[in-house]
């Protein structure tokens, strides 16, 4: 455990002495900034317009606003996930510090934990971001918290698991580019998978649904907490965690 | 303290290590020698358990490298060819955490990265960023880190690579006064470096083992056999150096015959002889009978740098003489 955390600030730290962490911040800060004052913008024009009207509409911030801002929260993390993950492992195996980790009395596992620790962290931190917008909308309106805390377990979870699927490909290649790129098209493929689907009701079509990685959040983003989906987080993490343990392993005979 | 035993290490098409056995005693330091691409970094890395052996045992502090990979880390200070620095901490910050890695505790830890620090002579930038560092004091950084644990063993890996003659008189310095409570091992290819540090010395070639001796009794060795260096002029200006290097190599008491340049019907040869033979007469008169000129005959003196060639140049014509006698130095 003592590893594992030790592993996981270094991490942490090295993200904000290279401009990774402050940059992924930044931008998602900017995108989520900008999506936040549209949708605020657009539900407050709706709500003058109908009240010109004299209609009587049912106005939600939760779901007009808070929704499909944190859907849109979990678009841009498609982007930086694969920012944060590319130089996990990549970058120790360019440089060579990979033989002093594995030359260490340490496990691979708490090597990975750590890491995969670390990028959490930041990723968290990434999230808190958009904390200070959704704050505002508590400050001036009454929505609901429960979901909200809802919608953001779900994209911890989601982004968990795309950062395990980053750490795993960041341990397969010596070049951080390969690294992000990769990241990148696995995670955008799995996002996509429920396209393909959406209208067909095979069974292979709902297995390639039930492994998409957008179908799970939609139950978060509505407030509900289904075992069903926290188990396919939960599983995916365990998998793309385990496949880096022994990808990293195999650096050992392939070195 | 270390034992390794038949060592193999097979990559998929190339054997880097093959069955190589040697054994290495508490306090010792063993120079490493061969040429690069020897199987020297991949030895090493079997032993701090980067590498698993494709065949044989390792063993440190009684510890199987296979079976007990953290004991035996938790026992060794590795320093590889390129230090692993990571470039955007601090001096202090780096060693603070490779000591953490090592399980040193929280309490000593200060204290033990002020002593390397000392030690490795590296306070003057223990607060600067390692990515701007020198390259010498990244490599002291590198074995600053190697010995923070305070480990029963340390592994170099070409540790005065890159150093200027002054810094690599205090890591030798340096070395010697670990010597004694550490072990060891330390690789090169530089060879005044084993003479100046190391007790014995350990030759690879090609992944297997050439000679294990001292390095008094190596150097001795060479005191016996003599280098002469030999001019030859053909009468018609044109002499055939295959056929004279033939002629010289049947002299008796030759062992190794090398053609070092050849320049306006003039070749220059140099031999070498065995172990306590004369060959300078004989050559001479080897020479004059075959009807050529003898133009120059002098002594030249044989360094460890002939004796290693001698040792890991293939084995071809008299060099091969060399053999038997080396696999009887390996036995002891």
């Amino acid at each position: 455990m003592k590893n594992i955390l030790l592993i996981c600030f270094k991490e942490f730290k090295g993200y904000f002495v290279s401009p990774i962490g402050y940059a992924v911040m930044a931008l998602f800060g900017l995108i989520f900034g900008f999506g936040f004052y549209t949708a605020t913008r657009d539900m407050v024009q709706l709500g003058f317009r109908a009240q010109m009207m004299g209609q009587q509409q049912p106005m939600s911030v939760n779901e007009q606003v808070i929704r499909p801002l944190l859907g849109f929260a979990g678009t841009i993390m498609l982007f930086l996930i694969p920012m944060i993950t590319m130089r996990l492992v990549a970058e120790e195996k360019r440089t060579g510090t990979i033989e002093l980790l594995l030359t260490s009395p340490i496990r691979d596992i708490e090597i990975i934990l750590g890491k995969w620790l670390g990028a959490l962290l930041l990723y968290m931190c990434v999230l808190g971001m958009s904390v200070i917008n959704i704050a505002m909308l508590f400050m001036w309106g009454k929505p609901d918290l429960k979901p909200v805390l809802v919608a953001y377990l779900g994209l911890l979870l989601q982004g968990a698991c795309l950062l395990a699927i980053g750490t795993f490909v960041s341990t397969t290649t010596r070049n951080q580019i390969v690294a992000g790129g990769v990241t990148f098209f696995v995670s955008l493929l799995l996002w996509l998978l429920s396209w393909f689907t959406a209208f067909e009701s095979t069974v292979l079509s709902k297995v390639i649904n039930y492994l998409s990685i957008v179908t799970h959040m939609e139950n978060f983003s509505k407030g509900v907490v289904d075992t069903k989906d926290v188990v396919f987080y939960l599983s995916m993490i365990f998998f793309s965690l385990f496949l880096t343990s022994r990808s990293m392993e195999s650096l050992r005979w392939r070195a | 303290m270390i034992k390794v035993e038949g060592l193999t290490k097979r990559y998929a098409r190339t054997v880097a290590v093959d069955n190589i056995s040697f054994e290495v005693e508490k306090g010792q330091i063993v120079g490493f020698l061969g040429p690069n691409g020897a199987g020297k970094t991949t030895t090493m890395r079997v032993l701090t358990c980067f590498l698993p052996p494709t065949a044989g045992t390792a063993s440190v502090a009684g510890f199987d490298v296979l079976e007990h990979p953290m004991e035996v880390k938790r026992r060794i200070g590795y320093l590889p060819e390129t230090p692993p620095l990571y470039p955007e901490m601090e001096v202090s910050e780096y060693l603070k955490f490779v000591g953490q890695l090592k399980g040193i505790s929280s309490a000593d830890i200060a204290k033990r990265v002020d002593q390397v620090v000392g030690r490795c002579a590296v306070g003057d930038v223990r607060n600067k960023l390692i990515g701007k560092l020198s390259k010498g004091y990244r490599q002291r950084v590198g074995l600053a880190q190697a010995i923070i644990h305070n480990p029963e063993v340390l592994i170099l890996d070409e540790p005065t690579s890159g150093l200027d003659p002054k810094q690599i008189i205090e890591i030798r310095e340096l070395l010697k006064s670990l010597a004694g409570d550490h072990t060891i091992i330390l690789s090169t290819h530089i060879l005044p470096e084993v003479e100046n540090s190391c007790e014995r010395v350990i030759i690879i070639n090609q992944g297997k083992l050439v000679a294990i001796d001292s390095v008094a009794n190596l150097t001795n060795r060479l005191r016996g056999s003599e280098a002469v260096a030999l001019e030859v002029e053909a009468p018609d200006g044109h002499p055939d150096p295959s056929e004279v290097q033939q002629r010289l190599e049947v002299v008796s008491g030759v062992s190794r015959v090398v053609m070092k340049d050849s320049r306006n019907g003039r070749l220059i040869f140099e031999v070498e002889s065995l172990q306590g033979r004369h060959i300078r007469a004989e050559l001479a008169r080897t020479v004059v009978n075959s009807g050529w000129n003898l133009n120059e005959l002098r002594p030249v003196g044989l360094s460890l740098e002939d004796i290693f060639l001698q040792l890991t140049a293939t084995d071809k014509g008299a060099g091969g003489s060399h053999a038997p006698q080396e696999v009887e130095g390996a036995g002891k």
